[in-house]
């Protein structure tokens, strides 16, 4: 019996060793708004357990009752603690470095908010780099439908 | 219409000072006007001759009644109707203005697809079979008072704000589409893609449908439609917005005035937006 037992056990305990090692994953840095006089709206714990039913709330409200300018939307934390970095670089939802992803990637919760929301503030938008735009489109189909009636016409 | 550069300028500058407006429409007051077709602006220009605090008072009411001045803490309520009037004798074919202002505003970006691509809006030719007569207008979600779009809607994600402005829940949008079946004005589409660098006024995404919010933030921030302003700002004035349900606004006075008629009105969909000269 002590045969099996003990290099199972040996086993048992390099296991252990080896994901307690692993499960020292570094703590999120959060990224502070670099303007120091801002404070957030509610105190950081509040915030912490409870922004996903602000956000929720307020959703609804704005969606179906016309509510706006209440300070717990969406946009108003993205305007905050979304800056670009020392490079001038600022961080998408899908880097680590943005402030959502930073915790909901340490936490693996996953959101969905920005699969429709802008991930950040407008100033810092570039829709430089979409050049097949919507206008291009409609102006060569209406271009091209000009043509066939010019073309059909006896 | 030779006249048209002045009395265009009188109702472009949304943003311009009182007494640039009130000197403008003075000018406008003075030249030859097609009758009745610039009805609101020249009942400011009538104005010009009064006591300057009157004036002011009622022109500040004027404005007022064509945008919202709902606080923004308070519901949307059925006090407010918001509408358009499409005058398609103004709206030249080929013109995309509308369209073009409305991709901006909303960010909407095509893949090279136009059968699946977004559009807000489009520009319709319509050429009577009788006579020939071509004419050209812009089409968007014609925003229902009794919507079928609302009416299939399985989850309530397509729903009619009280202020007339129909609109898609994209939060509980399911992607089934019932409701781009049911639009008869083909008003919706579907989002195929993966969106990224929304809006931060319009967010869209992959798995659900859209179509014209009339602007609704802007609307809520007491402004007008992109579509409209492009269109005022290119000093082709062929779209109204305003409150259908204030007597005192530009739409409903110009309705009064000239009517306006509902795409497929037989369907009893009391649609907000109208449109002028669908002549056949």
């Amino acid at each position: 019996m002590t045969r099996f037992l003990r290099p199972l056990l040996v086993l048992i305990g390099f296991m252990l060793l080896s994901t307690s090692t692993l499960a020292e994953t570094p703590f999120p840095t959060i990224h502070e708004p670099s303007d120091e006089s801002k404070k957030c709206i509610h105190p950081e714990d509040e915030m912490r357990r409870n922004h996903m039913n602000y956000i929720l709330h307020e959703r609804d409200e704005t969606m179906h009752e016309g509510i706006r300018g209440e300070p717990e939307g969406l946009a108003n934390c993205i305007n905050c603690h979304v800056e670009p970095n020392e490079s001038g670089e600022i961080a998408g939802i899908e880097t680590k470095e943005h402030f959502c992803s930073a915790c909901h990637e340490y936490a693996a919760v996953q959101i969905d908010c920005f699969q429709c929301h802008a991930d950040r503030p407008q100033k810092y938008i570039d829709r430089s780099k979409h050049s097949s735009s919507l206008r291009d489109q409609l102006q060569r189909t209406l271009a091209a439908a000009e043509a066939a009636t010019e073309g059909a016409r006896p | 219409m030779n006249n048209s550069k002045e009395t265009a300028e009188v109702t472009t500058p949304v943003n311009s000072s009182r007494r640039d407006f009130l000197s403008k429409a003075a000018v406008a007051g003075t030249v030859t006007i097609a009758p009745g077709i610039f009805l609101h602006r020249t009942a400011g220009a009538a104005v010009a001759d009064t006591d300057v605090s009157e004036i002011e008072a009622s022109e500040a009411a004027d404005m007022n009644t064509s945008v919202s001045t709902r606080p923004l803490d308070q519901d949307v309520s059925n006090k407010n109707r918001w509408g358009m009037l499409i005058d398609t004798t103004r709206c030249a074919t080929g013109c995309t203005d509308c369209v073009d202002a409305c991709n901006e505003e909303n960010g909407l970006v095509g893949h090279g697809r136009p059968e699946t691509d977004t559009q807000y809006i489009r520009k319709v030719t319509l050429k009577s079979k009788s006579t020939g007569h071509e004419l050209s207008l812009p089409l968007m979600c014609q925003h229902c008072e009794t919507a079928p779009c609302a009416d299939v809607c399985p989850t309530g994600a397509s729903f009619v704000r009280a202020d007339g402005i129909a609109l898609v829940d994209k939060h509980i949008c399911i992607g089934c589409r019932y409701c781009m079946m049911a639009c008869p004005y083909k008003a919706r589409s579907f989002v195929h893609e993966a969106v990224e660098n929304q809006k931060l006024t319009a967010p869209r995404g992959k798995g659900t449908v859209e179509a014209c919010t009339m602007c609704v933030t802007r609307v809520d921030n007491g402004g007008i439609p992109a579509c409209v302003e492009a269109c005022t700002a290119e000093n082709h004035n062929a779209m109204i917005f305003g409150d259908l349900r204030d007597p005192n606004s530009p739409l409903s006075i110009e309705l009064k005035k000239h009517g306006g008629k509902q795409l497929r009105s037989d369907l009893a969909l009391n649609t907000g937006v109208r449109y002028q000269g669908l002549n056949e």
